[in-house]
């Protein structure tokens, strides 16, 4: 086992041996090229559910807030998907939808799953939260439903939106993470060879390079949303704080 | 074709559930009945330690309204991938444990798992008190009541949906987190999925998800039963039929509360 070790530290990392928690920048620029894959395909992985999520939820939203009656059947609904622990759901995808298992789809529709069931309350609950003086104003100064809708109501949801936007991004990049555990590949790839590579003694590198670069692109993505939000929304500005 | 395959499948998953050998120990495998009841042991204890830590902490600080960055700094904890914990602290602990027992891979999952349950429970229990009218507390104070008699007669018992919203997420990410930790490697339902995975005996795999979901499913069933017992039907609004405004009050509450998933 030992001597197994040795061949994979030797051959996996000629010029840093180092086994000590804060060689993981060496760790990563001796293996950029993987890395820097395994990124992009978390990146990808953690941002296109939200948004096809976010696509299938504005509809369910808007119906269970236009359709009072909708409301709590779609929130027991979508609770009820959320109470399935991730590595569950991945595993069931693909019988439940004949897909081959282990597809490399199981894991973004899994993950679409977790959005939509955040999203749909989220924007029935934004939606609600635009005051009703607003929705009488538009209608007297002549809106429709339609543009109602997209030029006031969804503007002024924004905020609510985006802070469910924020919640489901950050906890997608930890769930692709564990997606990494089940063979996929993406930055949670670089446990599974920590842990391989521990068996005599700790190597920690691999493992502390994905817990950085997993927290950096939660915190990015995080900051773009904020930034998004602040785009969006520019009459948030305009008046000072009450 | 493809759905013929998965129908297939799911009878394949229905007969490994369903077959009473897989239940049992055997000398070479562990049956369902001991992971099962491992996996609830891990749960409650980990839950356990985070509610006796943070249930007081919450209530502490929604009281005092004294050292709220201790609420941020947990929210903090929740952008760090749990597989990764799990792993660091593993590798970390585990070799100082030798022979044949498990505890070198139980006290870093145990720790993993306390720390990911603290936030929601704090955060939450912060939130109920703070959510407290503070028409309520000055009443019960002209009544003559004293801070601890407001903290345990009047802002405990009204934060209760709060702070059970709080222990019911926490609950449900200690239990996926607890199936993750057959990664490292433990015991627990998660030994079927990834025992299923590397064997390529996809029931096996697609049960083990099956049990972890219903385990999940009932464990929230169960506590949402406990609310409804011990949550004031005044406060949960249940006598009247419209739900009533305190009780849309407390929904708002729990929304802006959201709690990041498993």
């Amino acid at each position: 086992m030992s001597l197994l070790h040795a061949v994979f530290a030797t051959a996996d990392s000629p010029s840093s041996a180092s086994s000590s928690p804060w060689h993981f920048f060496g760790y990563f620029l001796d293996h950029r090229s993987q890395d820097l894959s395994w990124l992009w395909t978390h990146t990808w992985l953690s941002v296109v559910p939200v948004i096809v999520g976010l696509l299938i939820a504005l509809p369910l939203g808007w119906l269970s807030r236009r359709y009072g009656w909708l409301y709590p059947p779609m929130v027991s609904i979508t609770g009820l998907l959320y109470t399935i622990p991730s590595i569950a759901l991945f595993v069931l995808v693909p019988p439940l939808l004949g897909l081959s298992s282990l597809d490399p789809l199981q894991v973004p529709i899994a993950l679409t799953v977790y959005s939509v069931a955040l999203l749909v309350r989220v924007v029935a609950d934004g939606l609600a939260s635009v005051p009703e003086e607003v929705n009488q104003a538009a209608t007297a100064i002549g809106y429709g439903r339609a543009r109602r809708l997209f030029a006031v109501e969804l503007p002024v949801a924004v905020p609510v939106i985006a802070a469910g936007l924020r919640v489901a991004t950050v906890s997608n990049v930890s769930m692709v993470a564990i997606a990494g555990t089940i063979g996929m590949s993406n930055l949670g790839q670089l446990f599974q060879i920590g842990k391989d590579l521990s068996t005599p003694t700790a190597y920690y590198p691999p493992i502390v390079l994905g817990i950085v670069l997993c927290v950096l692109l939660a915190l990015v993505l995080d900051a773009l949303i904020i930034l998004a939000t602040r785009l969006m929304t520019p009459w948030r500005r305009a008046v000072p704080a009450k | 074709m493809a759905t013929g395959g998965a129908g297939e499948m799911i009878g394949q998953v229905f007969s490994w559930l369903t077959d009473s050998a897989h239940w049992r120990d055997t000398p070479l495998d562990t049956g369902i009945t001991t992971q099962l009841l491992a996996h609830i042991k891990f749960s409650l204890i980990a839950v356990g330690i985070a509610g006796a830590i943070a249930l007081p902490l919450g209530l502490f600080i929604g009281h005092t309204r004294r050292a709220t960055f201790l609420v941020a700094g947990a929210n903090a904890l929740r952008s760090l991938p749990s597989v990764g914990l799990l792993v660091l602290l593993t590798v970390m602990i585990a070799p100082h444990f030798h022979g044949r027992t498990d505890v070198g891979f139980v006290i870093p999952t145990e720790i993993v798992l306390v720390l990911l349950a603290i936030p929601p429970i704090l955060s939450n229990t912060y939130a109920g008190v703070d959510n407290v009218s503070p028409a309520v507390t000055d009443a019960a104070r002209g009544m003559g009541m004293r801070g601890r008699q407001i903290l345990f007669g009047v802002e405990l018992p009204c934060s209760l949906p709060l702070i059970f919203s709080g222990i019911r997420s926490a609950t449900l990410q200690v239990i996926a987190t607890a199936t993750i930790a057959s990664f490292v490697p433990l015991g627990g339902l998660g030994r079927f999925i990834y025992d299923g995975l590397q064997q390529q005996d996809y029931p096996q795999m697609i049960g083990g998800g099956v049990l972890v979901a219903a385990l999940a499913l009932t464990a929230d069933m169960l506590l949402a039963l406990i609310q409804r017992l011990v949550v004031s039907r005044g406060i949960s609004g249940r006598f009247s039929k419209s739900g009533g405004a305190a009780a849309d009050a407390v929904d708002a509450a729990i929304t802006r509360a959201e709690v990041a998933p498993v």
